[in-house]
């Protein structure tokens, strides 16, 4: 080969190069770039069933806005969902929130638990983007003076005090015994409760710890039973209360059972399978069917992905579409301009009115309790809100 | 007095499951000085493939009586978790047999996340329910309670543990077992098929891993992708704790594991006046392990060398 021949091949080579990336180029200035809305929750390990959920809820809202031909600054929005696993492992939270900041989301749904919720706050606050949690209910969340930080489910001080209240009240439990899984979520309502139930009178026989991957509870049960408490008190999630329950029977310990919303699920029924008869479960919000829009979403749930609601499923929902909203009416996705709006925002979703407060909680959050009987979840009563 | 047999009963329930788990580590490692850090998985394997057979079985309708429904699961588990440990080996371990200590360790790891993703995938993320073929009636036994499931698993773990010391000190397969362990070298020119044996005892122990899976999901109704990684960990321990390498070694480690858990969950809170609470179960776990060691570094029977399998 002469050299003239191989310059003239590079020459054709680089002409060629530039107009294919020129075209590239051109093609990407043409389409309109989806607008990258983040979720994060456990996608993998033992609660990921719930992440699982909160993403469907998630993909739902940004599905239906899709075909909604939402317009924002003149041009026709696309919403793409970049949905990130963090194990519910407080290292993991971190660590996916900063991922999701440099893939420059326009705003985060997420995350579920309020171990990953509470160090993945900081920096969606250090970068100015709004983060809605569907689930994080420990109080720390959105007390840290971040105006990034919002929830849409009542928190634990409130749902504590109400657990608290109910047990002494009008479950007449003199004597408590209190178990949680050393999580933050675990750990922090089974404080509140504690306060709460002290305050009402009650007697706190004894407070032990479990864990989050644990499923033999046996050891901290016999000891409770020695103390013949007339209430357990479990803060934690439905993984580990539905094999507790069962081995609560089996130990023949005939106190009452009572848990929060990380129990209050079909997962629950499931583990516990008939020794579930009689124990007492708390939700934030109200259930499903007495939501505005419940039995709606259920359906369309049901209808796209084929499978039931698990738990915070229409949280998810709400929060992404209270994030839209927000958008909308500020008429872009620049965190400096929706901010205020998503702030001052006042939207009714399908788990009901959602409007925060100056921190960021969700105002008028209701707590529910329910009963399971005969293999279903029984509504008991709604207080608060 | 109920209580601290409760604590006692509850401690060797969990002792004869950590000590069926830490005998598929410690034959393994009597052999090959390996740490098969993937035979926590094979018990989660174990569980889950038993589960599918019974709700496989149950869907059909067949009206098979409860006891035969459990026996053709456990059976198809033992089976399923044989040809996932022959093949672990054949695949992960015995490539690297004459490699650095650290490269089969490596792969020990890889195999455990692969079979755990693996798992994840065909079973899903969720936590399934084990139905109850045996009526979980709890029997009381001086002021304590104890389950039909639960005694089933301290005298199933009692037989297995009885069938194998038999086995390794007894028959052709386990003086070739045994030799095989004090030199392979020698016990290969002495007409031993070495291959053949680690095979072997890959297959019983995952064998063993089976029926602890089947045991463990029964006694607590759950089975999920993730429950091999703590037994495991925990089996390990035990391994550990009793000298690793020694199959009574094993039981003893995997009962004192348990008792000391079940105990000492049950009475730091009362002994420390709740300074310490039941979060402190692992912790206190840990710390007998670690005095074990220091006081005696091969565990507690890790002396007795020619006892190795």
């Amino acid at each position: 080969m002469k050299e003239g021949d191989l310059s003239v091949h590079l020459k054709t080579a680089v002409v060629g190069a530039a107009a294919a990336l020129a075209l590239v180029l051109s093609g990407c200035g043409k389409k309109d770039e989806a607008i990258k809305i983040g979720h994060a929750g456990p996608l993998t390990g033992p609660v990921a069933h719930l992440g699982k959920d909160n993403e469907n809820g998630v993909r739902l809202a940004l599905d239906e806005a899709n075909a909604a031909n939402i317009m924002l600054g003149g041009k026709k929005a696309t919403f793409a969902m970049q949905s990130e696993d963090d194990q519910a492992d407080p290292k993991q939270g971190p660590i996916v929130a900063q991922k999701l900041v440099d893939a420059k989301v326009a705003g985060v749904i997420g995350h579920l638990n309020s171990g990953t919720t509470i160090p993945a706050s900081k920096i969606y606050h250090d970068a100015g983007i709004a983060q809605i949690s569907p689930s994080a209910t420990n109080v720390t969340y959105t007390h840290q003076g971040f105006k990034t930080a919002f929830r849409v489910m009542a928190n634990d001080a409130q749902q504590g005090k109400v657990l608290g209240d109910y047990a002494v009240h009008k479950l007449g439990a003199k004597n408590i015994a209190i178990i949680d899984d050393r999580s933050a979520y675990g750990q922090g309502l089974a404080d509140e409760f504690e306060k709460a139930a002290k305050a009402a009178g009650g007697q706190i026989v004894t407070r032990e710890f479990t864990g989050t991957d644990k499923t033999d509870f046996n050891a901290i049960l016999t000891s409770i039973k020695g103390k013949n408490p007339d209430l357990i008190f479990y803060g934690g999630m439905d993984s580990q209360s539905g094999p507790m329950m069962k081995q609560i029977k089996n130990l023949g310990i005939g106190a009452k059972f009572l848990t929060g919303d990380g129990g209050q699920t079909a997962e629950f029924l499931k583990l516990a399978g008939d020794a579930a008869e009689g124990a007492y479960a708390s939700s934030p919000g109200v259930p499903l069917d007495k939501m505005p829009g419940g039995k709606a979403f259920a359906e369309k749930y049901k209808a796209k992905f084929n499978i039931e609601i698990q738990l915070y499923a229409p949280y998810a929902y709400d929060a992404a579409n209270v994030l839209l909203e927000a958008m909308k009416k500020a008429d872009s996705t620049d965190p400096a301009k929706y901010l205020p709006i998503l702030a001052g925002i006042s939207y009714q979703g399908v788990t009901g009115n959602v409007a925060f407060d100056e921190n960021g909680d969700i105002k008028g959050g209701s707590i529910s309790l329910y009963q399971a009987k005969g293999g279903k979840w029984e509504y008991l009563d709604t207080v608060g809100g | 007095m109920d209580i601290f047999l409760q604590q006692i009963l509850n401690g060797l329930v969990l002792g004869s499951v950590y000590a069926l788990v830490a005998l598929g580590y410690t034959m393994v490692y009597g052999i090959l000085g390996l740490i098969n850090f993937a035979h926590g998985e094979v018990v989660m394997v174990g569980a889950l493939v038993s589960l599918s057979v019974v709700e496989l079985l149950l869907g059909t309708n067949l009206g098979l009586p409860a006891l035969l429904l459990g026996v053709v699961a456990l059976v198809v588990a033992i089976g399923v978790c044989m040809a996932l440990g022959f093949s672990i080996e054949r695949i992960a371990y015995r490539p690297l047999r004459r490699a650095p200590r650290l490269a089969p360790l490596i792969t020990a790891i890889g195999v455990s996340i692969l079979l755990q993703t693996l798992a994840m995938l065909i079973w899903g993320r969720r936590y399934h329910t084990v139905p109850a073929l045996i009526p979980p009636t709890p029997h009381a036994v001086a002021g304590a309670t104890i389950t039909n499931v639960q005694i089933l698993i301290i005298v199933v773990s009692a037989l297995i543990m009885a069938g194998l010391m038999g086995l390794v000190h007894f028959t052709r397969l386990g003086r070739a077992m045994r030799a095989t362990a004090e030199n392979p070298v020698v016990a290969g020119l002495m007409g031993v098929n070495i291959n053949r044996i680690i095979s072997a005892t890959f297959v019983i122990g995952s064998a063993l891993a089976a029926v602890a899976g089947v045991l463990v999901s029964s006694n607590y109704g759950v089975a999920h992708y993730y429950m091999g990684f703590v037994l495991g960990l925990k089996a390990f321990t035990a391994a550990v704790l009793g000298g690793i390498g020694n199959l009574p070694g094993a039981m003893v480690g995997g009962l004192l594991l348990g008792l000391i858990e079940s105990l000492g969950a049950g009475y730091i809170g009362d002994l420390t006046g709740g300074f310490l609470g039941s979060h402190y179960q692992d912790v206190f776990a840990f710390l007998v392990l670690i005095m074990v060691l220091v006081f005696r570094p091969t565990g507690l029977l890790g002396e007795r060398l020619s006892e190795r399998a």
